[in-house]
């Protein structure tokens, strides 16, 4: 299965849910991380039970702050 | 006929040979009125650029002292700076630069009461979020919905930054992509994770790029995308966001109504 992430492409063996995704693709504090499949965003309570098919392209989009100070 | 002065016609000659800008457009800047919230690394060379570039007014928010740690990125404030107010040295440093320039200062911290009597004080036309925290993040997003402001969002860390352009009734805003703030230091600051001074540098100067062509109305606007730059493997990626339907503030039913403080700004790990 050929997802893209983050603009990269991934293989995986086996089709995986949003939730696991987060771990093989080595999110960064997965719990603050706004999840976009093909193009529309995925409330965190349906990371468990949205699954990725082949083909799909996820983006993972991270609070950043910083600036001021 | 141009209103434009000789003076003018130097200072601005490479703009006005620009065919997207020309003297027309070097007018509009004139006439343009800006407010840089925060004038540490990211305010500090949006507003520097937006000076040189001759928009008329710019209004500068910062409650903030100037500190030693900050003149390694944040280049409107100089060495005998440190201790003074961030918007008096901010001001002095645009005096300088241009005296096209008409500054207005607010030594404040931007909360539910005051932001949308700042953002009205001048009728502002854009907004450049150079904050360093989220609740201010948010309360500047919510302030601008409110108030159908245009603005632009940034935020930078380490090596990597992001930026965003919200134009009411034109694409998403903040919270549509970062729906509530996260809890308190859950996510860290520049202060606490560091940052390389240039990242300021790079994305506040985007920020005003995006001010400048939403002034002139030219090009095409981050409006529906976030940019993220990583300093490290050189990686500028664009990628497009949709609207939330069921955001809070911009959604369709909308639940935020007025605005409230959230939560103080993050820690200070160092000690005073």
């Amino acid at each position: 299965m050929k997802l893209t992430v983050n603009g990269e492409p991934l293989e995986i063996e086996h089709p995986i849910s949003l939730e696991e995704l987060l771990v093989v693709a080595k999110a960064e504090q997965p719990e603050y991380v706004t999840v976009e499949l093909n193009g529309e965003f995925v409330d965190h309570a349906g990371f468990a039970s949205t699954r990725v098919q082949d083909g799909d392209t996820v983006e993972f989009l991270y609070f950043m702050g910083g600036g001021a100070r | 006929m141009s209103s434009l002065t000789n003076e003018q016609l130097e200072r601005y000659s490479r703009h006005i040979i620009l065919q997207q800008v020309g003297g027309k457009g070097q007018e509009k800047l004139l006439g343009s009125k800006v407010l840089v919230i925060g004038t540490g690394g990211l305010g500090a060379p949006a507003t520097m650029y937006l000076a040189a570039a001759g928009v008329g007014t710019l209004g500068l928010v910062d409650y903030d002292v100037v500190d030693l740690s900050n003149l390694q990125r944040q280049i409107i404030h100089q060495t005998p700076d440190v201790g003074r107010p961030k918007v008096d040295s901010g001001r002095e440093t645009i005096a300088a630069m241009n005296p096209d320039v008409e500054v207005h200062t607010y030594n404040e911290r931007v909360t539910a009461a005051n932001i949308r009597d700042i953002i009205r004080d001048q009728d502002y036309d854009f907004i450049i979020d150079g904050t360093d925290n989220f609740p201010a993040k948010f309360l500047i997003n919510d302030a601008c919905v409110l108030e159908q402001k245009p603005f632009v969002h940034a935020g930078i860390i380490r090596f990597e930054g992001q930026l965003m352009t919200y134009v009411p009734g034109a694409g998403p805003c903040y919270r549509c992509v970062f729906q509530t703030m996260p809890p308190k230091d859950a996510v860290p600051t520049c202060r606490q994770a560091g940052i390389l001074g240039v990242m300021g540098g790079i994305i506040g100067t985007l920020q005003a790029t995006e001010a400048l062509k939403y002034l002139l109305g030219i090009g095409e606007l981050l409006t529906g995308y976030l940019l993220t730059y990583d300093a490290l493997t050189m990686k500028f990626r664009k990628v497009k966001i949709p609207r939330n339907p069921h955001c809070a503030i911009c959604g369709e039913q909308p639940t935020i109504t007025e605005l409230i403080d959230y939560e103080q700004p993050a820690c200070d790990l160092r000690k005073h």
